[in-house]
C-alpha cells in the first residue's frame, strides 16, 4: 500500500526581482496514515510555502503530489477546492472563525459545500464534533464569545467535519497563551490516537515535542527527518 | 443557507445596504408611481370616449378657411341637414343612424328663474346613438322631429338649475328664447367629459325646431353631425363613401379639398394610445437610467464588500468552496440588495401614487405586470452588477486571502 502524501523533487521558485526565489528547492518526503507530523525551520525557511503546497492551497513549480495515491500537483483550482473539501482540514494560527456566525454553524460549513448530509444529520454531527472537542455546551456562542483556546476548538471540530484523513496545522498555538496551547496540543494528540494524520507548522519546540516526528526545513531544503519512537 | 449567508452579510451593515439600495429604490418608486397615475388617468379617457357612443362616425363641417379671420370646428356653414338625411337614406348598408346637431344658445325662462343654455337640436334617435338615457319622460319621436314640434328634453344640470332636486319637469313649459317649449323628459345625468365640460348643461330638441324655430333660418346648415355605423368592421369603407357622398353633393372639384372633417372614437383612442405609448417609452428610459446608477451603487459596495471579507473568502475556499460557489455568493447578495430595493421601490411607488391620487383625485390603476416587470428587472441588474465584484472575489489566491492582513 501506498504512502498517504508523496512528494517527490518539489520546487517552488517565485520569480522576484532578479533573483528567483527557491521556496523549495527539491523536496522529497513521505507521510503515512496515522503519522503526527511537525515542520519546523526559521521563518523564510519554506515551511509554510510546503505546507501550503501540502494543503493544496498552493501549486508547485515543479515536481509531483501524490495524495491518497491521486496526482494532485496539476490541477484545476475547482478540482483543488473539492479535494480540500473532502480530503483536507485546516487549522489556522489565526483561528480563521466567520464573525457573528455560532460555533455549530461554523462547523457545519465544509458540509454545505459538500453536501453529503442531510440539514437534520449535518447540524447533529456539528454538535457531536463539538462535544468531542470539549465545547458541547457552547454551540450557539458566535466567535467574540468565546476565548482564544475555544475558538481554535471549534477551528479543529469545523476540520473535521468531512472526516478528512489529514488534518493541516499553520502555527495552531501561535495565538495561545501556555495553558490553552497545552489543551489544544493534548486534543491533537488525542486525535492523533485516534488515527487521524496530522501534519503542523511550528517553530515552537515544545510543541513541536508533540509530534512523534520532526522535519526541519533550512533555505528550502529538508534538512533533517527524525522519528522519536 | 447561501442566501441565509448573503442576507446576513447585508444585515450586518443595515445602513449601508440601504444607502446602497436607495438608488433602485428611488427610480423604481419613480416609475411605478408615475404608471400607475398614467394608467389610470388614460383608462379615465378611454372609460369616457367609449361612453360617447356605439361604432361613431363624427363629422364637422370645414373650418373657415379663408382670409386671416379663422373661426372654431362646426362652425363653417357647408353642410346641412339634407346631406345627413342622405347619408341615412343612401348609406343604408353601412349606416344605423344619422344624427345633426345643431347648437344654439339662448336663454331658459321657467317662472322666475333663468339659466343661461345650450340647446342642441338633434334627431329621435340620438339616445340610441350616444348611448344616452332619459331618466324620466321620454325623448322625442320621429314624427314630432318631421313636424318640428315644440318639444324639448332636459339635461340634468338645467333641470336641477330651473326646477330644483324634487319637482318633476315633465309636462311642465319651459321658455328657450321667445318661444314656448314642452319639457317631455330629462335625460339621465352623463357627468363632465375628461377636458372639464359639463355635458348635462344641456336641453334638446328636434334638429328640425331648432333650425326652423331658434335659428329661424331657411339654410338648415348643421354644426355637425353622429353617424352610428352598423359594425366597426366597416369603419373604413364607410367613412370613404360617406367622404364620397358629401364630395358629391358638395359638388367639389378633384382638385379641391374635403369640407368638412370625419372623426372616429378609434382615431381618439389612437391619439391616447400613441400619447400613453410615448409616455411609456420616456419612463422606460427613466427607469433604465435609474437603474444604471443603482446598479453602479451596488457594484461599488459589492466591491468594498469583497475587500473586506477577503479572509472570509479565503477560509472558504480553504475548506472547499469552489469558484463558483464563491461567485454565486456574492451575486446572490447583490442580488437579494436588488431585489429588495425592487420590492421597497415598488411597494414605495404605489403608496406614493395612492396618496397623490387621494390628495388630486385622479384614479390610480397599479398594473401587476409593471410591479413584477420591475421586481425582475431589479434582481437582474443585482445578478449584472454583482458579477463582476463576485467574480474578482472567485479569482483570489485562497494563500493571499488568508495572509491579507
Amino acid at each position: 500500500m501506498g504512502h498517504l502524501i508523496e512528494i517527490r523533487d518539489m520546487y517552488k521558485i517565485y520569480a522576484q526581482g532578479e533573483e528567483p526565489v527557491h521556496a523549495l528547492d527539491g523536496v522529497s518526503v513521505t507521510v503515512d496514515t496515522g503519522e503526527f507530523v511537525a515542520i519546523m525551520g526559521a521563518s523564510g525557511s519554506g515551511k509554510s510555502t510546503l505546507l501550503n503546497i501540502l494543503g493544496c492551497l498552493d501549486t508547485p513549480t515543479r515536481g509531483s503530489y501524490l495524495l491518497d495515491g491521486i496526482e494532485v500537483a496539476r490541477r484545476s483550482r475547482r478540482e483543488l477546492a473539492s479535494i480540500r473539501n473532502k480530503k483536507l482540514g485546516f487549522v489556522f494560527q489565526n483561528f480563521n472563525l466567520l464573525p457573528r456566525m455560532s460555533a455549530v454553524e461554523q462547523v457545519e460549513l465544509p458540509d454545505l459545500y459538500l453536501g453529503r448530509l442531510s440539514r437534520h444529520a449535518r447540524r447533529a454531527r456539528a454538535k457531536e464534533l463539538l462535544a468531542r472537542v470539549g465545547l458541547g455546551s457552547r454551540g450557539s456562542h458566535s466567535p467574540a464569545e468565546l476565548s482564544g483556546g475555544q475558538q481554535q476548538r471549534v477551528a479543529i471540530a469545523r476540520a473535521l467535519m468531512n472526516e478528512p484523513p489529514v488534518l493541516f496545522a499553520d502555527e495552531p498555538t501561535g495565538n495561545l497563551d501556555t495553558k490553552s496551547s497545552v489543551e489544544i496540543m493534548e486534543l491533537f494528540t488525542q486525535l492523533s490516537a485516534e488515527g487521524i494524520t496530522i501534519v503542523m507548522v511550528t517553530h515552537e519546540d515544545d510543541i513541536a515535542a508533540y509530534a512523534r516526528r520532526h522535519l526541519v526545513m533550512k533555505d528550502g531544503k529538508l534538512v533533517k527527518d527524525v522519528t522519536t519512537p | 443557507m447561501i442566501l441565509k449567508v448573503s442576507v446576513l452579510a447585508i444585515l450586518r451593515n443595515k445602513m449601508r445596504s440601504f444607502l446602497t439600495c436607495i438608488g433602485i429604490i428611488v427610480g423604481i418608486a419613480a416609475v411605478i408611481s408615475v404608471l400607475a397615475i398614467g394608467k389610470g388617468a388614460s383608462t379615465m379617457m378611454v372609460k369616457e370616449i367609449s361612453s360617447m357612443g356605439n361604432n361613431l362616425v363624427m363629422i364637422w363641417p370645414e373650418r373657415n378657411r379663408r382670409g386671416e379671420v379663422r373661426t372654431g370646428m362646426g362652425s363653417g356653414q357647408t353642410m346641412t341637414a339634407d346631406d345627413a338625411e342622405a347619408i341615412k337614406r343612401e348609406l343604408g348598408h353601412l349606416v344605423s343612424s344619422v344624427s345633426p346637431t345643431i347648437n344654439v344658445s339662448c336663454q331658459l325662462i321657467r317662472d322666475n328663474r333663468n339659466w343661461n343654455g345650450r340647446v342642441s337640436g338633434v334627431s329621435y334617435d340620438f339616445p340610441e346613438i350616444r348611448n344616452w338615457d332619459v331618466s324620466s319622460g321620454r325623448f322625442f319621436e320621429e314624427h314630432e322631429q318631421r313636424s318640428c314640434a315644440r318639444v324639448c328634453v332636459l339635461g340634468n344640470t338645467v333641470k336641477v338649475n330651473l326646477y330644483g332636486d324634487d319637482e318633476d319637469p315633465v309636462g311642465t313649459i319651459l321658455r328657450i328664447g321667445a318661444m314656448p317649449f314642452r319639457v317631455i323628459g330629462v335625460l339621465s345625468p352623463k357627468g363632465a367629459t375628461g377636458w372639464g365640460q359639463d355635458q348635462d348643461d344641456i336641453v334638446m330638441t328636434p334638429y328640425t325646431t331648432a333650425g326652423r324655430v331658434l335659428q329661424r333660418s331657411r339654410f338648415r346648415a348643421i354644426n355637425m353631425m353622429n353617424v352610428s355605423l352598423i359594425s366597426m368592421d366597416d369603419l373604413d369603407e364607410a367613412k370613404r363613401e360617406i367622404t364620397a357622398l358629401l364630395r358629391q353633393r358638395h359638388k367639389l372639384a378633384d382638385y379641391q379639398d374635403n369640407d368638412f372633417d370625419t372623426r372616429d372614437t378609434t382615431e381618439i383612442m389612437n391619439t391616447i394610445g400613441s400619447v400613453t405609448g410615448l409616455m411609456t417609452v420616456l419612463l422606460t428610459a427613466v427607469a433604465a437610467i435609474s437603474l444604471l446608477v443603482g446598479g453602479i451603487g451596488i457594484m461599488n459596495i459589492m466591491l468594498v464588500s469583497v475587500t473586506e471579507r477577503i479572509k472570509e473568502i479565503g477560509l472558504r475556499m480553504a475548506i472547499g468552496a469552489t469558484p463558483a460557489a464563491i461567485l454565486w455568493q456574492f451575486i446572490l447578495e447583490a442580488m437579494v440588495l436588488s431585489t429588495v430595493g425592487g420590492a421597497v421601490g415598488v411597494a414605495a411607488g404605489v403608496g406614493v401614487a395612492h396618496a397623490i391620487g387621494e390628495l388630486q383625485h385622479w384614479p390610480i390603476v397599479v398594473e401587476t405586470s409593471s410591479a413584477a416587470w420591475s421586481f425582475v428587472f431589479s434582481s437582474f441588474v443585482g445578478m449584472f452588477f454583482g458579477f463582476y465584484p463576485a467574480y474578482r472575489a472567485s479569482k483570489l489566491n485562497p494563500i493571499d486571502c488568508l495572509r491579507y492582513e
